[in-house]
Parts: C-alpha cells; sequence; structure tokens
C-alpha cells in the first residue's frame, strides 16, 4: 500500500510513517541528534571508548595491573609501557585500563541505585500530592541540605569501602535528583486527558502511573543519568583520591592521581595522565547529558 | 419508563480561597461549577449539553463519571445510585459510561500504539488477550472507519480526526450503554468535523447508543441530539426537545445562543433580543438568575429569587420568571 494511502471513510490521508516513539525510535531519533551534534557525537566516542575498555580489560592489558617491578620505577612512555610506570614500577596503561572497570561499575551501580529509590520515590510523591507528597518532598529537602560528597565520605568511612557501600555512598546523595526531577514531569503529565482516558478504561492507578505516566516522563530521566555518571565517576575518584575508596593496590583512577602526587616533578605523567583520563570521561558524559537535553528541549517537544 | 441515567441536583463547588491567608485576606471564593444540575437520559436518547466554555458542561460529565468528586446531588444509573459507590466498585459503573474527551490530541497516550489504546479496555473488562484482543480491536476500528494497518502505529502518526476515531473506538471497546462525548469535535478542523459528526450519527443508529452529547456548537447539537439541555453558570436555563428548542426557545439565554448562532436563517428572520455582556464565572454568585446581568427580560425579583427549572410546556422546562 502506498504510503498516501486514504481511508474508505475519513477521507483524510495518513500521513506518512514516522518514526514511532518506542523506546528504540527514541535511541534512533537521539542517536540522529547526537551525530548532528558534534559535541554530542565525540562524548559519545569518549563514552563508547572507556566502556568497551572496561568490558574487554583483561585483552587489552598488556602487563599484570598489580606486578611492581622496582628496578624500572616512574620510567616515561617507551615501547613495552606505553604510557610509563608508576612509583612501584607498575604499567600505567593496565592500570588505567583495569581503573575503567572500578570506574563504570562503581557509575553503574550508584546511578542504577539512585534511579531505583528516586524515580519511584518522585512518581509516587507528585501522583499522589497531598500528604504523600508533602512528606517525600520534605525529607528530600532535608536530604539536600547535607553537602553531598561529604555524605559520601562519611559512609564510606563509616562502612569501609566495598561495591556496595560505594554504590549506596555516591547513588544515595543523587536521590533528590530524580525525585525532584520526576516528581515535577509527572506533576506535568498527570493533568493530560490521556491520564482520564485510562482511568475510564478501568486502568489500575498505580499502573496508569507506572506504564502509562513514567513512559512519558523518559527524556529528562535520561538527561540526568547520563549528568549522573560523570557525578558518580568523579566521586568515586575524589573518594580513592582521599584514601577512602577502594585501598592499595587497586587500579582506582583517584588512588593512582593520589599515589602519583609525591612524584610530581620526578615524573609529571604519572600523575597528569590518570588526571587526564577522568577528566576525559567526565567530560564524555557530560557532552552527552547537554547533547540529550538538546534533544529534549519542551520547545521542540510539546504535543 | 425509567430513565437510563438520571441526575439529580449535581453540584460541584470548587473552593477557590486557597489558604488560611487567602481565606482573610479576600475573603470565602466559592466556585460553583455545577449547581444543583437535573435532567435525566433515556434510553436510545442522545441528551444534548449544551453553554459557552465554563458553563459547567464538562464538569458535569466528569462528575457522572467520577473522574472527580460531586459535592452534593445523585446520579441513578439504571436506577442504581453510582455517586455514593465506594471508589473500587467504580470500575463497574465506567464500563457502562464511556466518554469520548474533548482533545484528541492530549487523550491518547504518546507511547501507547493503536492496539494497546483501543485494546486496554477489552482486556481490563472483557479479559480478552492476543488474538481474540486484537481481532476485538479491529472490529473497533473498522467500526469507526479505520483499517487494521492502524494496529500498530502510534497516535503521532494520526491527523486530528483519526486520533479522535481512535478515541471514539477506545469508548466503545467496554460496549458501553452511555457514551458521554465531551466536545468530541470542538478542536477538530470544520471539514472533520461534519466526518466525525456522521460517524456519531451512523454509530448511534447502529449500536442504538444512549449519548450525553456535550458541545458549545449549537448547529452540532441539533444534528445529534434528541433532548437539549442548556447550560449557563453552572445552572440549567431549558430543557426540551430538540425541534421545539430551536423553533421556540423560551428562555431569553437560550434566544440570545440560537440569535448569536450563524445559520441562513438568523439573516433573514428578525433576531430575538441578543445577550450583551460577557459570560460570568459562578464564583460566590448572588441570590437571583444567575443571567441577570445580562438579561433584557430582567425584572426586580430576578436578583433576589432564583427561579426554578418548570414545566412551561408539555416536555419543555426552562428556569425563567419572564416566559
Amino acid at each position: 500500500m502506498a504510503e498516501t494511502t486514504v481511508t474508505p471513510f475519513s477521507g483524510e490521508p495518513i500521513a506518512p510513517r514516522a518514526r514511532p516513539r518506542t523506546a528504540i525510535g527514541i535511541f534512533r531519533e537521539a542517536m540522529a541528534v547526537i551525530l548532528r551534534n558534534r559535541l554530542a557525537a565525540l562524548g559519545l566516542v569518549i563514552v563508547l571508548w572507556v566502556s568497551l575498555t572496561a568490558l574487554l580489560a583483561p585483552y587489552l592489558a598488556t602487563h599484570d595491573p598489580f606486578q611492581m617491578n622496582l628496578a624500572n620505577r616512574l620510567v616515561g612512555p617507551s615501547a613495552t609501557h606505553w604510557l610509563g610506570t608508576d612509583s612501584y614500577g607498575r604499567d600505567i596503561f593496565t592500570r588505567l585500563v583495569y581503573g575503567s572497570r572500578i570506574a563504570m561499575r562503581v557509575a553503574l551501580g550508584a546511578v542504577f541505585l539512585a534511579v531505583v529509590i528516586g524515580v519511584p520515590l518522585g512518581a509516587l510523591s507528585g501522583y499522589l500530592g497531598g500528604w504523600v507528597d508533602t512528606l517525600v518532598m520534605r525529607c528530600i529537602d532535608t536530604f539536600l541540605a547535607f553537602p553531598g560528597r561529604l555524605l559520601a565520605i562519611t559512609l564510606v568511612a563509616a562502612l569501609g569501602p566495598t561495591f556496595l557501600t560505594l554504590y549506596l555512598a555516591i547513588g544515595i546523595t543523587s536521590v533528590p535528583g530524580y525525585a525532584r526531577v520526576v516528581r515535577a514531569s509527572v506533576l506535568s503529565q498527570k493533568e493530560k486527558e490521556y491520564v482520564e482516558a485510562a482511568r475510564m478504561t478501568g486502568e489500575p492507578e498505580l499502573r496508569i502511573l507506572f506504564f502509562q505516566i513514567l513512559s512519558n516522563c523518559i527524556a529528562p530521566i535520561l538527561v540526568l543519568v547520563s549528568l549522573d555518571f560523570a557525578h558518580a565517576i568523579l566521586v568515586e575518584s575524589s573518594l580513592s583520591f582521599l584514601g577512602l575508596g577502594f585501598p592499595p593496590p587497586a587500579p582506582s583512577w583517584g588512588l593512582m592521581l593520589n599515589e602519583a602526587r609525591g612524584y610530581m616533578e620526578l615524573a609529571p605523567h604519572v600523575a597528569i595522565i590518570p588526571g587526564l583520563v577522568i577528566s576525559l570521561t567526565i567530560l564524555g558524559f557530560n557532552l552527552i547529558g547537554d547533547g540529550l537535553r538538546d534533544i529534549f528541549d519542551p520547545r521542540q517537544y510539546e504535543s | 419508563m425509567m430513565a437510563l441515567l438520571e441526575v439529580q441536583g449535581l453540584t460541584k463547588h470548587f473552593d477557590l480561597s486557597g489558604d488560611i491567608l487567602g481565606r482573610l485576606l479576600h475573603g470565602e471564593k466559592i466556585l460553583k461549577a455545577v449547581d444543583h444540575v437535573s435532567f435525566a437520559i433515556n434510553e436510545g436518547e442522545t441528551v444534548g449539553l449544551v453553554g459557552e466554555s465554563g458553563c459547567g458542561k464538562s464538569t458535569t460529565a466528569r462528575l457522572i463519571t467520577r473522574l472527580i468528586a460531586a459535592t452534593a446531588g445523585q446520579v441513578y444509573f439504571q436506577g442504581r445510585e453510582i455517586l455514593s459507590l465506594p471508589a473500587r466498585n467504580v470500575r463497574e459503573i465506567r464500563r457502562h459510561i464511556q466518554m469520548v474527551f474533548q482533545d484528541p490530541f492530549a487523550s491518547l497516550n504518546p507511547r501507547m500504539k493503536v492496539l494497546d489504546i483501543v485494546g486496554r479496555p477489552l482486556t481490563l473488562y472483557q479479559g480478552l488477550k492476543g488474538v481474540k484482543k486484537t481481532d476485538g480491536v479491529v472490529e473497533l476500528l473498522e467500526l469507526v472507519g479505520l483499517g487494521s494497518d492502524c494496529l500498530y502505529r502510534y497516535p503521532h502518526e494520526f491527523s486530528g480526526g483519526q486520533r479522535q476515531r481512535i478515541g471514539i473506538a477506545r469508548a466503545l471497546a467496554p460496549r458501553p450503554k452511555l457514551l458521554i462525548a465531551d466536545e468530541p469535535v470542538s478542536s477538530l478542523d470544520v471539514s472533520v468535523q461534519a466526518q466525525v459528526l456522521n460517524l456519531f450519527r451512523e454509530l448511534k443508529q447502529k449500536l442504538k447508543l444512549t449519548m450525553l452529547f456535550i458541545s458549545h456548537d449549537l448547529n452540532v447539537v441539533e444534528y445529534l441530539a434528541d433532548t437539549v439541555v442548556v447550560m449557563y453558570a453552572g445552572q440549567i436555563m431549558e430543557v426540551a426537545p430538540v425541534e421545539q428548542i430551536f423553533k421556540l426557545p423560551l428562555h431569553p439565554y437560550t434566544q440570545g445562543l440560537i440569535a448569536s448562532n450563524p445559520t441562513p436563517e438568523s439573516f433573514i428572520e428578525k433576531p430575538p433580543p441578543t445577550l450583551g455582556g460577557e459570560v460570568l464565572l459562578p464564583l460566590n454568585p448572588p441570590p437571583g438568575c444567575r443571567l441577570e446581568p445580562r438579561c433584557p427580560l430582567r425584572v426586580e425579583r430576578c436578583k433576589t429569587i432564583e427561579p426554578l427549572l418548570e414545566e412551561k410546556r408539555p416536555r419543555h422546562r426552562a428556569a425563567c420568571h419572564e416566559v
């Protein structure tokens, strides 16, 4: 059938098939815009690069990340040690590669936790309103009164550095952001007629909220997720830099930076390289976040 | 014969006073959006509810379907009072009273396929799943003049008229006994309006539908309704069979409405007295007739005594002291 067929009764032509607004459709749309937006594309390249590195770490590494070689301390980049060695003679490239695993895993866990707690909280708060809303939002406000990083430091110091505590410490500080953003979108969506229509079709209230309304609030959540990844990686690095993250000899980026501190004048590359990697990774996620924000700009999208 | 739906003294007041401070500064502000509205719909009948925007038409529809809670009054559906039903039993009522919404762009979830939009009520009310659900949806789509090629499309792929057809199909899905159409054509292009109106008329005959058809457009109501209910500022002004209300409107408000309605005749005949002024929101309404400030026939007692809806002629009721 041709694209512009006329339906028998209405006489109105059906619009040519547009890209459907499914998850995949949105993803494709997002990809198209990201590629048009060069900075976002750069961000995507960086993020994909880091993600692939984390996934393929054992195949990419040239050495053992824990293998010390005191005879070869602080050497510069060479054919055997692409990015040189650190103060214990360990291969910096290998440690960076394995470090990406720690960074990505902590960020993933933290963001997942924040989404899993923050999104339902915000959704229920916005949808139910009344005393539930007041209670949740006041708790969130109280929570926001604590400086996030200080809270993370306290939690890790109290519970000890494991992946789980890091997820918790970093994730929990992001919960208020999700709760507020989701609450705001739910508030704007719940007044739309499709919600009343869903009620008329006998849809249970919680299904209306979590299946129908929430699927229309994905855009701002996606933006927040990508920005949050950057934040989580930064906090993880700061924590390990302060000695609160994984203990040595873990190949964490922040820890590498910390260990290199004493040799800045002797071998600046030992500090500069992990620093650059951290900055680049964070830049990548931020660029994607900004790009996504442009895509989901309400001025482009209001329906 | 018992009416399918009987509305008695239906009232909705919105308290707009705000918090305690607002109440102290500005006094109590009560918007009497719907004020003691009573009417009945018989089986197979189409009642047209007309009035200017803000007169409480849509609120009335939402009160009947329990989408918002009433302040007072009763609604009897097949003799059973439905406003006092506990929330968990509201579903049983909604299965029989369905609604077509005003805005075909906002009333369809942009993230759902047509199959799911129209199929959800089939699943939830009739327990249809899989192929049976799809078959049911195709049948409904054909009923409203759409093809099965729409099943896997999303609302944004359709024009306004087609979206409204999808909305109608969804409302018809549970085989309702009463269909409430809340200004279903007012946001459509005029050319498309006619097509959707024809669809309503066709469905009315084919399915023997009982309808409450809400509109601000007299021509639309004249085309579809058997009985017309005229509302102004939250109250019913006049109720009469459709032929009668257009030939011999009694209430000055109805006369004003008809006079302001552009039809070929209105250019030939001498127009009856039209209404000046603006629509008043029934915010803290004074006693007396709501229309009093605008009414060409007003007399002293209109200011103080609220006229009741009385039978002025057989099957023709109006709320006015002067007719």
